[in-house]
């Protein structure tokens, strides 16, 4: 088939001419950052002949950059959070564990993207006043907070999931042991429970954390330039977008690749011997 | 800001909404079916003696899964148009990018539905005479299926939320039928809280049914 398309690898290797300083502040401050989703577009510097009218490496770089950031600080609440969750579910007070399933139910059967969207624009209008008005206003770079709360908080209700699933699968006896050596309920916990359940699930943990560094490109719809954003503006100034897709595609499989092997070796390490591991792959 | 709640916006509009939804069921429909089937194919290849159609059909898993479907739904909006050497539609390019990506997905589910038949149940249909063919079709698959329902709706109800990521190539789904008129009306508030609402309960029923289905079709 005949495609009329003019591949040019270099595009992807455009860097900025010296002295100019480029970063990941610096893209971010550079382009146009605002709250749409057609951002990119509608600027008005395409790349017409003129070969690296923007230093389009550096963008890729800095989406990087900030794809690994969000995905980190998300994974940080979503773990803390989550592990809260998923105890609260398996307690005996019904009030904590009811309170702890309707989160679960809440954040699991909303679409991320309406999640964005709620945590974006409407909280801040719900909140008082002055602290609506700091959100919007004053909050430096609004919008990559917004998105690492909000893919923290969604992401929270899968770990809890998983929390719990972990500790459900140690036998009850276990805890009566431990209760009846004199552990308080909280030690139980923080002694035995815990400590197995955490190894026990570090192959669904994996996947988890693969799931937020894929869905941090959600936060592209409310102006977080990562790495897909930075593509897609790459695709729109020069239109090169085969080279462009493929690198940034190239880099996600990469990353996944190497977080599978590091964590395949962290779960051996780890591995409770004599026990098989629970699901994940 | 309660004081200022105007609900009579979303009635007012409800039928730019249902539009937007039929939207939204008609991607999320060929998703289901189109993946099912493209899906079924690739757990056949994964698990056929050939290593060729192994691993091809391992590779293209392997790639979707660690690809943003936001990404995806990028390459084939502005891909395919090129590689066809005309405009095909946002609904068109949305809809190959769902099916596709959504089979490497299905195609591991029925990878596993397809593993947890027993060996002897294979060894039995051949001896009976049955070809490899036959076996496959008339006793794995369709205990492998039963076997599956209650994932299979579970990666639909997940199938569902993800439609609303369209969002970003500007189709008229549920969400952007919601964010426009939020946009034209400056109603951001009640339209997106009502938009959570409704995804809210349609996947709450929907994971309530799939409960109940997996009481009812254990083996």
């Amino acid at each position: 088939m005949a495609m009329k398309y003019n591949w040019d690898w270099s595009v992807v290797l455009c860097r900025a001419p010296e002295g100019v300083a480029t970063g990941t502040g610096g893209s971010a401050a550079q382009l146009p950052g605002g709250t749409s989703a057609f951002a990119g577009g509608a600027a008005q510097t395409f790349d017409t002949g003129a070969h690296c009218a923007q230093p389009y490496f550096d963008w890729i770089v800095s989406g990087l950059g900030w794809t690994v950031v969000v995905s980190v600080f998300a994974w940080v609440i979503a773990f803390s959070v989550g592990s809260v969750i998923g105890v609260s579910r398996t307690l005996d007070q019904p009030w904590v564990r009811r309170g702890a399933t309707t989160y679960v139910e809440l954040f699991r059967n909303v679409p991320l993207l309406v999640q964005m969207f709620l945590w974006f624009f409407v909280v801040p209008e719900l909140l008082p006043k002055e602290t609506g008005y700091f959100l919007k206003r004053q909050l430096p770079l609004p919008e990559y907070w917004t998105a690492i709360v909000c893919l923290g908080f969604y992401h929270a209700s899968r770990t809890a999931e998983q929390v719990r699933a972990g500790i459900e699968a140690i036998p009850r006896g276990q805890t009566y042991a431990a209760l009846a050596m004199g552990l308080t309920p909280a030690q139980v916990y923080r002694y035995v429970l815990l400590p197995v359940s955490y190894r026990i699930i570090i192959p669904p943990l994996t996947s988890d954390f693969m799931g937020i560094f894929k869905n941090s490109s959600v936060a592209l719809t409310i102006g977080v330039l990562e790495l897909t954003a930075q593509s897609r503006q790459i695709a729109e100034y020069t239109f090169n977008i085969f080279e462009v897709f493929t690198v940034t595609t190239v880099l996600y499989i990469l990353i996944t690749l190497i977080v599978s092997t590091i964590m395949r070796f962290v779960e051996k390490r780890l591995h409770i011997p004599g026990t098989i591991a629970l699901g994940g792959n | 800001m309660f004081g200022a709640f105007d609900y009579q916006v979303v009635i007012r509009n409800l039928h730019i909404l249902w539009d937007g939804m039929q939207i939204t069921f008609l991607l999320t429909g060929v998703a289901i079916v189109g993946g099912i089937l493209f899906g079924t194919v690739l757990a056949l290849m994964r698990l056929s003696r050939f290593m060729v159609l192994s691993f091809v059909a391992g590779r293209y898993v392997d790639a979707f899964r660690s690809t943003p479907l936001i990404l995806v739904i990028f390459w084939f909006y502005f891909a395919v148009p090129i590689v066809v050497g005309q405009p095909i539609g946002d609904l068109y390019s949305v809809l190959i990018a769902f099916t596709l990506f959504e089979a490497a997905y299905y195609c591991e589910i029925i990878r596993a539905g397809i593993q947890s038949i027993r060996m002897p149940q294979i060894h039995a249909g051949l001896a009976l005479g049955l070809t490899r063919w036959q076996t496959t079709k008339n006793i794995v698959l369709p205990q492998a299926f039963r076997n599956m329902v209650p994932v299979l709706l579970t990666q639909a109800i997940v199938l569902f939320q993800d439609t609303s990521l369209v969002y970003v190539v500007g189709l008229k789904d549920f969400l952007t039928a919601a964010d426009l008129v939020a946009a034209r009306d400056n109603r951001v508030v009640e339209l997106y809280l009502f938009t959570a609402i409704v995804y809210f309960l349609l996947c709450w029923l929907g994971s309530l049914l799939v409960k109940r289905l997996q009481r009812q079709y254990a083996i």
